[in-house]
């Protein structure tokens, strides 16, 4: 292994993990937005807002992450969407990991006893509130788990939108092969970094569970 | 305001799920002050009428009116929703496996509702937790959360959440049926406090001995009807019915 390559260009792969890393914050964001958005619609007293809610994850989890940015990253053009590879892998990325995030959340809010919404609507509150109040808080604690685990699915996939040219990690360690002709150390600095910032998120995501099981 | 009502009055009631039906027919009133306990097999509707007269189980058919108003009163969404919140806001209600909150302590399970609902101070909800608390002798225990309370504590909070509400009527769901048995007494024992005090209660009860030293009335029920009805002494020594007979031999056999 060329250690001397390595500390040579690890620099420039710091920079496009910091793209990764932005990368994943907004998709996580909007994945977080587009997950409590499809739980709602899931969860409604209309059967039309539940069918488009069901539609929404089993379309994005029913295709490829890939297709779903070619798509509208290559396809956006055509039907009027003009995005950069950025946006597009954000908001592709984002829509598709906010399905999965929508039956993480359902989950959890499923699973909290029926009832606590029963107490709580015994005792006069209303729907939003015995929600807000009593089952919400309870599934949140059983979420965090799980959407550690999509959060950590979802960096790991944005390394997909090197796909459409956005210049992260994946994309980085690409182009030096292109100059360097050393595959392996370039995925291998690469992948260190993957896992520098999985193990992050994880222990972030492992705190914050142990500080909502205390409370 | 002289028209006299009966204070609780379920009126025809019925409730199917599909082709199974588990409340047939049934009507019965409930005075104020009075305590009525509902006993009979498992499976013969006694909770699902309970959980109708809050309509947390709606009647397929039926009436349930508490002091002049129906309860189940057929309304548009919202306003069914305004109206139903205003009404359970009278009707207390304590289950079999407690459902205290558990991510509040103690306190907050006895304030949460009245705090939201009924918009009162900090200060005023300490006061009417402390107040709910003493009266099942759960105060010492105030700051704890449910986790760290017995089966009979869990069920003693529960019962000064729903007080708290201040309601007119309270509904006990098989209360005690999930207690280790050492610890259904002090249960009951708040039980009795409240029937002293002249609560209004509906009891579904497998206890028959509690039955008999609290309640005024006792309603027997098998499949989805009620069968017997009258004063425990009545009931519980001389009852009437084949069915009502049967079930007390099988049960006073059980509990020996």
């Amino acid at each position: 292994m060329d250690v001397e390559l390595i500390l040579k260009v690890y620099p420039y792969f710091l920079k496009a993990a910091v793209i990764t890393v932005e990368l994943s914050v907004l998709t996580t964001i909007l994945g977080l937005i587009c997950g409590a958005l499809g739980t709602t619609a899931r969860l409604s007293r209309f059967a039309i807002v539940r069918f488009l809610g069901a539609a929404y994850v089993s379309l994005f989890r029913g295709t490829p992450a890939l297709i779903q940015l070619f798509l509208l990253y290559f396809g956006g053009p055509q039907i009027g969407i003009q995005l950069d590879a950025f946006s597009a892998g954000v908001i592709g990325l984002g829509l598709n990991i906010g399905a999965y995030m929508t039956e993480t959340m359902r989950g959890a809010i499923i699973s909290v006893d029926e009832g606590q919404g029963e107490a709580a609507r015994t005792l006069g509150l209303s729907r939003a509130q015995s929600f807000r109040k009593v089952v919400l808080p309870q599934a949140m604690r059983l979420m965090i788990r799980p959407l550690g685990v999509n959060i950590n699915a979802q960096i790991k996939g944005t390394a997909l939108v090197s796909a459409i040219s956005v210049v992260e990690l994946t994309y980085t360690a690409q182009r030096y092969i292109g100059s360097t002709y050393k595959p392996f150390e370039m995925f291998f600095l690469a992948g260190i970094l993957y896992l520098a910032i999985i193990t992050i998120t994880g222990k972030g995501v492992a705190y914050l569970d142990r500080r909502a099981r205390l409370q | 305001m002289t028209q006299t009502h009966p204070f609780v009055e379920i009126r025809h009631a019925q409730k199917s799920y599909g082709k199974l039906e588990v409340l047939k027919d049934i009507s019965l009133t409930v005075e104020r002050g009075q305590i009525v306990a509902i006993i009979g097999p498992s499976g013969s509707g006694k909770s699902t009428l309970l959980r109708a007269i809050n309509d947390l189980d709606p009647l397929t058919a039926g009436e349930v009116w508490l002091d002049g108003l129906q309860v189940n009163k057929s309304l548009p969404h919202r306003q069914y929703e305004k109206h139903i919140n205003e009404m359970r806001q009278q009707i207390g209600m304590v289950f079999q496996h407690f459902n205290l909150f558990p991510h509040l302590t103690v306190r907050e399970n006895v304030t949460m509702a009245p705090k939201l609902l009924k918009k009162i101070t900090d200060k005023e909800a300490d006061t009417l937790a402390e107040e709910q608390l003493d009266h099942v002798g759960m105060l010492e225990r105030i700051d704890y959360y449910p986790s760290q309370l017995s089966g009979g504590q869990k069920q003693r909070v529960a019962i000064a959440r729903a007080l708290a509400m201040k309601p007119k009527l309270m509904l006990f769901d098989e209360a005690t049926s999930a207690l280790d048995p050492e610890l259904v007494e002090e249960v009951n024992l708040v039980m009795k406090k409240l029937a002293e005090e002249h609560m209004t209660m509906i009891i579904v009860t497998h206890e028959m001995d509690f039955a008999a030293s609290v309640c005024d009335r006792v309603i027997f029920m098998d499949k989805g009807l009620v069968v017997e009805e009258g004063p425990p002494e009545l009931v519980f020594k001389n009852p009437t019915q084949e069915r009502t007979q049967a079930f007390l031999r099988k049960h006073l056999e059980g509990a020996k």
